[in-house]
């Protein structure tokens, strides 16, 4: 093999003009294909980032009642009526606790939070807003949405008597943390209520959600909204997000309860994300057949300018073999070569993009996620590609016969 | 240089034709019948066209007789294993082109080492050791890293004919080795493959159309028309 890389080597470098065309090309290939999938991969990280945000990515609730026909019979007579629903009520899930413990043991389920969450109304002197409230159990669903990178000003600690509110309802209550609000249900006067300290404010990442939320210790908001010991929904965190519709259908399995992953109530959004991950990989086949093609044809070239050093190779006692593989080295050579070129370009160009393209508030638009494993596969492939590239040319030398070789 | 006993070359009745349009065919050798010696120091001469290059591409295992027998250093040939055929070329054979042919990336020195790494022997302390002394032997110690577009056409014949000796062939086929050369570099080229077939024993087969350098040889064997007209040894 020494013989042959030595040879490949020579080659490339006594044609150093080709080489470093074609080195340019693979480089050039493989930059595009790094720098479109870290983009690609950024943009959709940051979209799902900020939808899922504060977002479980399972969600488990009562089955909703449907409205029923129902028909009687009455003297020869069938009447046809359609019973309705009850008035809107909030439902709660029974025996929950069992249920969490049978959702933590689904394969791909990394945290499970209980929620007991309803309307109210939010009050501060002549401020008032419309707004949910969640009971959570701050431990498990700190594990669900992360609320610790949402805290915007004061702690996150739920004790009772205390809330933590998104920073647009703060705003709007003109309250800061230390300040009391009202959240009333709506059951007693309009004015009434529970009288509430803030603790901390969260930016949720939604401005909407940011200011309605509002966040009560489980067994506070339980009472507050009328369900003693019961809750509204149970919270799912998964490993891999895009595998939450597969894990959803484990956990329905478990319970009789209607499961619902992100995956299914975003489906416009995984629609578009999906048709980025096809145009990604549109881009990457297309320049993989262009570098292949470029690489192609260098070597083809190159094969007939060497012809008679090949027939005096082959008079010499070198086998087909071993030109097949100095060709096929070559077309490694160019693709590794051309392919670390092309990851270091991809870098320079990530970091122009981070620095250069900047939103209106003047911070980067979002991450470009530039990955070891996205550069050493993008390198395996270019190198995979040289490689086949190089198989017909490399065919054609092998075969050359020597005599003729040496007359051309 | 007397024969040394045995045949390292024995030809027996080799024709070879070429399809130039069915069904029409041109043979162009017409049953040559032909031994070499161990040793011995041949010219094969003949007016062009006379099938010279054709018989020395059939004898370097470089193309494949239409018919009749091979034989190097007493192994028949088979031309259609092209494993066996390469092995034999590179044990048995060296080769001298009227052009040099040499790898223009490679330098002297590695241009007479090229059929070491070829042939897996690499470039050890050993074979550098023996490509210098060639070098030296054909008068070009100091050129060793020199690439062949910074030597002359006698010199770059001189690096081809080293190279031809490196593996130490038992015969070494030269087409044409002073074609391309002025006459006193054309005589200086012959006597130094003289030389190295006194010294090393290696038996020579030299395609020329200079009569007065054929004459200097062994043996002087004339082809004309694909055949053998005359085989004259010198007395």
């Amino acid at each position: 093999m020494r013989f042959e890389l030595l040879l490949a080597l020579r080659f490339l470098r006594e044609g150093r003009t080709q080489s470093a065309l074609i080195v340019g090309g693979v480089m050039v290939g493989v930059a595009v294909v790094v720098f479109i999938s870290a983009l690609v991969t950024g943009l959709q990280a940051n979209t799902i980032n900020r939808t899922l945000g504060a977002q479980a990515h399972i969600v488990a609730k009562p089955i909703e009642p449907v409205a029923r026909v129902q028909v009687t019979e009455r003297a020869g007579t069938s009447n046809i009526a359609t019973l309705q629903i009850a008035p809107r009520k909030i439902r709660s899930i029974d025996n929950w606790r069992q249920i969490i413990s049978a959702y933590e043991a689904v394969p791909g389920v990394v945290a499970v939070s209980p929620m007991a969450s309803g309307a109210a109304i939010a009050l501060r002197g002549e401020g008032r807003n419309a707004v949910t409230v969640f009971g959570i159990d701050l431990p498990r669903y700190d594990r669900i949405v992360d609320l610790s990178n949402k805290l915007v000003t004061g702690k996150l600690r739920l004790e009772a008597g205390e809330v933590l509110v998104g920073t647009e309802l703060a705003r709007d209550l003109g309250a800061a943390v230390g300040d009391r609000i009202t959240i009333s249900n709506g059951s007693a006067g309009a004015n009434d209520g529970d009288r509430f300290q803030i603790v901390g404010t969260l930016d949720l990442g939604n401005r909407d959600l940011s200011r309605r939320a509002v966040f009560l210790p489980l067994h506070v908001a339980q009472s507050f909204l009328g369900l003693p010991g019961g809750v509204t929904s149970i919270d799912l965190r998964v490993r891999d997000v895009f595998d939450a519709e597969n894990i959803a259908r484990n956990v329905a399995r478990v319970t009789p309860l209607t499961v619902e992953s992100w995956m299914s109530s975003n489906s416009q959004l995984l629609s578009a994300l999906n048709a980025q991950s096809a145009s990604t990989a549109t881009i990457r086949v297309f320049v993989s057949i262009v570098v292949m093609l470029g690489i192609a044809s260098v070597l083809v070239v190159a094969v007939v300018q060497k012809t008679r050093e090949i027939g005096i190779l082959r008079a010499m006692g070198a086998s087909r073999g071993q030109m097949l593989r100095v060709f096929l080295l070559q077309g490694s050579l160019v693709g590794l070569v051309g392919s670390i070129l092309g990851a270091l370009l991809a870098l320079l160009m990530a970091f122009l993009f981070s620095t250069l393209v900047r939103g209106a508030d003047g911070n980067a638009l979002f991450p470009i996620i530039v990955t070891w494993p996205l550069l050493l596969v993008s390198c395996v492939t270019a190198t995979i590609c040289g490689v086949f590239a190089a198989i017909a040319p490399a065919r054609r030398a092998a075969r050359l016969d020597p005599a003729m070789a040496m007359r051309a | 240089m007397t024969a040394a006993s045995g045949n390292v070359l024995r030809l027996a009745g080799i024709r070879k034709s070429y399809n130039i349009g069915k069904p029409v065919e041109a043979e162009i050798l017409h049953g040559i019948d032909l031994t070499v010696g161990n040793g011995e120091f041949t010219a094969l001469i003949g007016p062009s066209g006379s099938g010279k290059s054709t018989l020395l591409n059939i004898i370097g295992l470089l193309e494949a007789p239409t018919a009749g027998t091979v034989e190097i250093s007493g192994h028949p040939v088979s031309y259609s294993d092209d494993y066996n055929l390469t092995q034999l070329r590179a044990a048995s054979l060296g080769f001298v082109f009227q052009f040099h042919h040499l790898l223009p990336a490679f330098s002297a020195l590695e241009n007479i080492l090229m059929p070491q790494l070829v042939n897996g022997q690499g470039s050890t302390a050993e074979t550098r050791a023996h490509a210098r002394a060639l070098l030296a032997s054909v008068g070009l110690a100091g050129a060793e890293n020199k690439k062949p577009s910074e030597l002359s056409g006698g010199m770059q014949q001189r690096v081809a004919i080293a190279r031809a000796l490196s593996m130490k062939p038992a015969l070494v086929l030269a087409d044409e080795p002073t074609g391309n050369l002025d006459t006193k570099t054309a005589a200086d080229i012959f006597v130094m493959l003289r030389k190295f077939n006194e010294d090393f024993g290696t038996a020579f087969l030299i395609v020329t159309h200079d009569v007065h350098l054929a004459t200097t040889c062994d043996r002087q064997v004339t082809l004309a028309d694909g055949q053998i007209v005359a085989d004259k040894r010198r007395t």
